[in-house]
């Protein structure tokens, strides 16, 4: 306690004497720069308005130094993995930052343990809600109970159906892998999907003069609940659900510049 | 050794224990007079963060969610102001849940006091707590000189960041949500963000997180500028300069124009956490709770030194007004 640059032997009362040694300190600092404004009000408050103007720059210094280092933060730290998917219902990963407040309700709604607010080095932005497929999918409850205790909007409360819900879309990535392009009827992932003979559809290809059963995911049916990619035997899975950004394509304009029809459509646009 | 929990020997701790701060109070009128209102603090943060861990430990779902927004008793909403602002700036549409959340919490904040928040829930304020003790008990002073405001201009920095990225800007790395959600959902690599709160309040800025830098706490200051609940120097005559409220004080500024002034007695100043520590501190009860309307808190010493006639009563509130 005996330092002198303790702030509380500052606040002391002026009978510790601490009081007046302030004022003149701070007089002198005053009377050093050139003559004080000769305005009223300058002379009222003993602070003028050269000091009044230094301070308002160096705030304002401060608050952009903050606002653009915490902007350039962001746009590191904003980015959320591929593997990481959103809760049902989530409203597309730019708005839902300015919505979503990292309360944990969605959390706490899932029966399943399935979602999880983001600690640091999770591959979702600090505190925000998410889940890996491979871990533990969505279970696509009916009445969509994350989605319903939503308390900002980030997550759609008013989604009538879970079959409306996009999480992202289930892509087979890996022909080399999956064992129904080895000619096997593996189709794992075809039996547990929940949107039965809707999402994934088993075509009859022949590749090679070999009758072969594929997995085919339908963008426009798939939710990206992800348990074909949870249940795919293998050890690394050769069917994941990705952002649609990643697991789509899109068809641009030909030629004449008339759209062209059948590819890559969003489910949202639908 | 064989009794390490003689009567003695709690003594002996609880005198080790105490602050310097608080050891005007303690050596005079007991350990427990000296700690009594930090003691319900402790307790109430303890209850707040209990009420949302019975749920997911024993399956008792008094509150859902954690402090940012919360439900409870599966009906009441609360949300956080700051957090709010925040979205709005970044242009989000409030849906009316979040509206009711916040609104009820403003209106607690402008009964109790905007930084009740800071002093009486908040955990980060034991991290920063303790590293001020420590401070005292390794006696170090050094002391990297942060104006108070700078707070303020985080609080705007965090603001326009909002705006810029279209996010809520400061829940990127607030160590204040980091730290209640860690303690509610599981805090993982965390820890790092609160250490380093810690150490900068141990070995480089005294009281440097809450008092200097945090926006949160800025932003319920504002707030809580106009709150009902003030901590009162009524007795400020019997102030015997010994300090040790200034010392105790997370801001010490806010204490001097009630107690040395000659207008209110009461502490009116946003930054005011209302944490009472000047109320455990003080030996002589200088300081109490009070309200804003009570003329005895409002009045000037005038009034309350003469004896009060029923009829000067409500003309010293008019006065105080």
């Amino acid at each position: 306690m005996q330092d002198n640059n303790d702030p509380v032997k500052h606040a002391l009362p002026p009978t510790s004497g601490n009081a007046a040694q302030t004022e003149n300190r701070a007089d002198q600092r005053n009377a050093k720069p050139a003559p004080a404004p000769k305005g009223n009000a300058g002379k009222a408050t003993g602070y003028s308005r050269r000091d009044f103007i230094g301070t308002v720059a160096k705030s304002a210094g401060v608050a952009c130094i903050a606002a653009v280092a915490l902007d350039q933060y962001i746009r590191t730290a904003r980015a959320t993995d591929a593997k990481a998917l959103r809760p049902p219902g989530a409203i597309n990963e730019e708005e839902f930052l300015s919505a979503c407040v990292r309360c944990g309700l969605c959390v706490r709604a899932c029966p399943y343990d399935t979602l999880k607010l983001a600690t640091l080095g999770d591959p979702a932005a600090l505190g925000t809600p998410f889940f890996i497929a491979r871990e533990s999918p969505c279970f696509m409850c009916a009445d969509v109970p994350c989605a319903k205790a939503c308390p900002t909007g980030a997550l759609d409360r008013d989604i009538a159906d879970i079959r409306d819900a996009d999480m992202g879309v289930s892509v087979l990535v890996d022909h080399e892998t999956c064992l129904n392009y080895k000619g096997m009827h593996c189709s794992i992932c075809h039996r547990v999907c929940p949107i039965r003979n809707e999402a994934i559809t088993l075509e009859k290809q022949t590749i090679n003069g070999r009758a072969m059963i594929i997995p085919t995911v339908h963008s426009t049916k798939c939710t990206g609940c992800g348990t074909c990619e949870k249940h795919c035997v293998l050890e690394e899975a050769a069917i994941r659900v990705l952002p649609r950004s990643l697991g789509q394509g899109k068809a641009g304009r030909n030629a004449a510049g008339r759209p062209l029809t059948g590819h890559g459509q969003l489910k949202r646009d639908l | 050794m064989r009794m390490p929990f003689t009567r003695a020997n709690i003594h002996a701790f609880a005198e080790w224990s105490t602050s310097e701060p608080r050891s005007y109070a303690a050596t005079r009128r007991g350990w427990l007079f000296a700690h009594r209102i930090w003691l319900l603090r402790r307790l109430s943060q303890t209850l707040v963060l209990a009420l949302f861990l019975v749920g997911p430990w024993y399956g008792i779902w008094l509150a859902k969610g954690n402090f940012a927004s919360s439900e409870i008793l599966g009906v009441l909403p609360l949300a956080d102001p700051f957090i709010f602002a925040q979205s709005l700036f970044a242009l989000h549409k409030p849906i009316l849940l979040a509206v009711i959340g916040v609104a009820t919490i403003v209106a607690l904040y402008l009964l109790v006091g905007g930084r009740v928040y800071c002093s009486w829930v908040c955990p980060v304020n034991v991290v920063t707590d303790s590293a001020y003790w420590l401070r005292d008990k390794l006696g170090l002073t050094r002391d990297r000189k942060l104006d108070r405001r700078t707070r303020i201009w985080v609080l705007v920095g965090a603001l326009l960041a909002s705006f810029m990225t279209g996010t809520i800007a400061w829940e990127f790395l607030n160590p204040v949500s980091l730290l209640q959600r860690g303690i509610i959902f599981g805090i993982g690599a965390g820890w790092g963000i609160i250490a380093a709160v810690f150490m900068l309040d141990l070995f480089v800025t005294r009281r440097g997180w809450c008092s200097h830098l945090c926006p949160v706490g800025a932003f319920y200051g504002l707030i809580g500028a106009q709150s009902l609940v003030r901590v009162s120097a009524l007795q400020r005559t019997a102030c015997t300069d010994c300090g040790a409220c200034f010392k105790a004080c997370p801001e010490p500024h806010v204490i001097m124009p009630a107690l040395k002034g000659k207008g209110t007695h009461l502490i009116l100043s946003g930054d005011c956490t209302n944490c009472g520590a000047c109320i455990d501190s003080c030996y002589v009860d200088v300081f109490q709770y009070g309200s804003r309307l009570s003329p005895k808190h409002a009045a000037p010493e005038a009034y309350i030194n003469a004896p009060a006639t029923p009829s000067r009563i409500p003309a010293a509130a008019a006065a105080a007004e």
